[in-house]
């Protein structure tokens, strides 16, 4: 994947997906994220990284919708050649239907993105359902496609997600989000909690299915072996700043800020 | 006008002051002009034991006269002991006529069921309402319920009949069967059986809903569309019965099964009282009007049934 990068290289690319324009906010007195500028092109996958605490999810949040940044604006193109919409001035309402059509967000924790005393087929068919899908085996073909292509068998269609594994579990979140087929998808740490080997399937469907869909994302981790298989570009974090931005190779191989070489040679040293 | 009850402490016509009927009436109008939409007002406590239908009776008490005249109506019947207080109730508050006769009322209050002869244009049905938000069991958070109203975000209501058909292959919901109300607000219609869900849509009775602990009215105005949810592959069906009404006959009626004797003999009977003498005082008759059992049944009129919530 690493070997499409140079986002403006990308054919027809001509505008950004997303535009960050100073994006900062407080809890108080304590920073957040401050002053966060960027754009994310069509299909192109940005890895944010940092230490805890640096601010990584409290961007997320804002740039997905979830919380109104204190200053700044987050510019999103909802259909390609569309006009950019500052998700924050739009009425609650388009903001909402944002939310559940043109992008996706996967919690870190299954439990914010699932209804989990509702079955996996009734959790995917959720967003067919709420764009106004009406017939019930329709709903259920798809359900039942997207469940086989996060690999969870056809047959788990009808059981809760609190019968899942926690690798389970995230698959479920993803393909809940992938099948109203969103332009961009968020991820906050999608593998953490996860065990090593379960880890390393999902990042390969990851790959797959980011890939197959040309599908622009922002994946949160605070694991730089995840952000250098997964992303083409990385943002490095530091107390709610940007310290250092790159081509993911690019800033793991080489680090030019100190912060970033301290976190490179701090996995080196793992 | 206030009135004075056999000697007692004088109270305001129809028990309700004046000032609460008024705060009433203005959710009643806001209801009526959106309809399906659940209306928030201040509640009052009323002389009755909560859970009968308080909601119901601040909406009779706020829009009767004397010259209305009232039926009230208890899982279909009449003479239930709650029908039948309501219904003291009303006579001394109010002075009103009452009527078991659904084309002699003027205004209807129920709990359970919508009467089985055709409502008419100036009539008003009043439902007693035990859980208004049709999107609680779904999402137990108030401001979140709100703004799915409000956006019309109804993919959820969905989910919860998909959710039903995965399971049991058919939509199991038998009363309290959401309906979208003109095309926009979904609507709890009370435990009504989804039976009577059809006789709401585009009925030329205006429609009123009181919900007393939960603080909410809405309303159906004449001639409004109401349509229970479905998928296009899973159509909306009402229940049916092999036999006719075991008394009357009657094949377009909502049955209660009771049980006739001590040998555990059962039979099906109109769960509408007044509809189902009606019918035999004009000389219908069922399969087991003869019968012994149903005898005393058809006399005392009101088989006992089993409470719904
Ligand atoms: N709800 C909140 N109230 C107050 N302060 C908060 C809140 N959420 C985050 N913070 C603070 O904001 C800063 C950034 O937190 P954030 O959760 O964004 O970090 P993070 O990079 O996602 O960390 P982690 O890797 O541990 O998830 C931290 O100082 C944190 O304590
Ligand atoms: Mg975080
Ligand atoms: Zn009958």
């Amino acid at each position: 994947m690493n070997a499409l990068v140079s986002p403006n290289t990308l054919k027809g690319a001509l505008r950004p997906i997303l535009s960050a324009r100073s994006v900062s906010r407080f809890y108080g007195e304590r920073i957040g994220c401050a002053d966060v500028s960027f754009d994310l092109w069509p299909g192109e996958v940005l890895g944010i990284v940092g230490e805890s605490g640096s601010g990584k999810s409290t961007l997320l949040r804002c740039l997905s919708g979830i919380d109104r940044p204190d200053a700044g604006e987050v510019l999103f193109e909802a259909t390609p050649g569309a006009d950019f919409l500052e998700i924050f001035d739009l009425p609650e309402q388009d903001r909402r239907h944002l939310m559940r059509t043109a992008w996706g967000i996967v919690h870190q924790n299954p439990r914010d993105g699932l209804r989990m005393d509702v079955s996996a087929g009734g959790n995917v068919g959720e967003r067919l359902m709420d764009r106004g899908d009406r017939h019930y085996g329709r709903i259920r073909e798809a359900a039942t496609e997207w469940l086989t292509r996060v690999e969870i068998e056809a047959g788990r269609i009808d059981d809760r997600p609190r019968q899942f594994s926690g690798g389970m579990q995230q698959r479920l979140q993803i393909a809940r989000v992938l099948v109203s087929n969103p332009r961009l998808v968020f991820m906050d740490e999608p593998t953490g909690g996860l065990d090593v080997s379960v880890q390393a399937r999902l990042l390969d469907l990851l790959r797959v299915l980011v890939r197959d869909l040309g599908l622009a994302a922002i994946i949160v981790t605070h694991d730089l072996a995840v952000a250098r298989l997964l992303t083409d570009r990385l943002m490095v974090m530091k107390d709610g700043r940007v310290v250092e931005t790159g081509l993911t190779d690019q800033v793991l191989d080489d680090p030019q800020h100190a912060y970033t070489q301290l976190l490179t040679s701090a996995v080196l040293a793992v | 006008m206030s009135f004075a009850a056999q000697g007692d402490t004088p109270y305001n016509y129809a028990y309700l002051d004046e000032q609460t009927k008024r705060m009433i009436r203005r959710a009643l109008l806001k209801a009526v002009a959106i309809p399906g939409y659940q209306v928030p007002f201040g509640s009052r406590e009323m002389p009755l034991a909560r859970g009968w239908g308080t909601g119901g009776i601040q909406i009779t008490a706020a829009v009767i006269g004397p010259s209305d005249t009232l039926k009230v109506i208890d899982q279909g019947a009449d003479d239930t002991t709650n029908a039948v207080s309501i219904r003291r109730f009303f006579e001394r508050t109010a002075s009103v006529k009452t009527t078991e006769a659904t084309h002699e009322a003027t205004i209807i209050q129920t709990r359970h069921r919508i009467p089985e002869a055709p409502m008419q244009a100036g009539q008003i049905l009043v439902y007693q309402v035990p859980m208004p938000e049709p999107l609680r069991k779904l999402e137990p958070r108030e401001l979140e319920t709100r703004k799915m109203h409000g956006f019309a975000e109804y993919g959820l209501m969905q989910v919860r009949l998909y959710e039903n058909i995965a399971r049991f292959g058919e939509v199991t919901t038998t009363y309290d069967y959401p309906v979208r109300v003109n095309g926009r607000h979904i609507m709890a219609p009370s435990p009504i059986p989804k039976f009577d869900n059809p006789k709401m849509d585009m009925s030329p009775c205006l429609q009123l809903f009181g919900a007393g602990r939960e603080k909410r009215i809405y309303a159906i105005p004449p001639h409004t569309r109401v349509v229970s949810l479905d998928f296009e592959d899973h159509p909306f069906r009402i229940q049916s019965w092999k036999q006719p009404c075991g008394l009357c006959g009657a094949q377009d009626s909502y049955l209660d099964e009771v049980v006739i004797d001590d040998a555990g003999g059962r039979m099906f009977v109109c769960s509408d009282s007044h509809y189902c003498e009606t019918r035999r005082a004009e000389g219908h008759a069922g399969p087991m009007l003869g019968h012994q059992a149903a005898g005393t049944l058809a006399a005392a009129s009101t088989p006992a049934k089993e409470p719904r919530p």
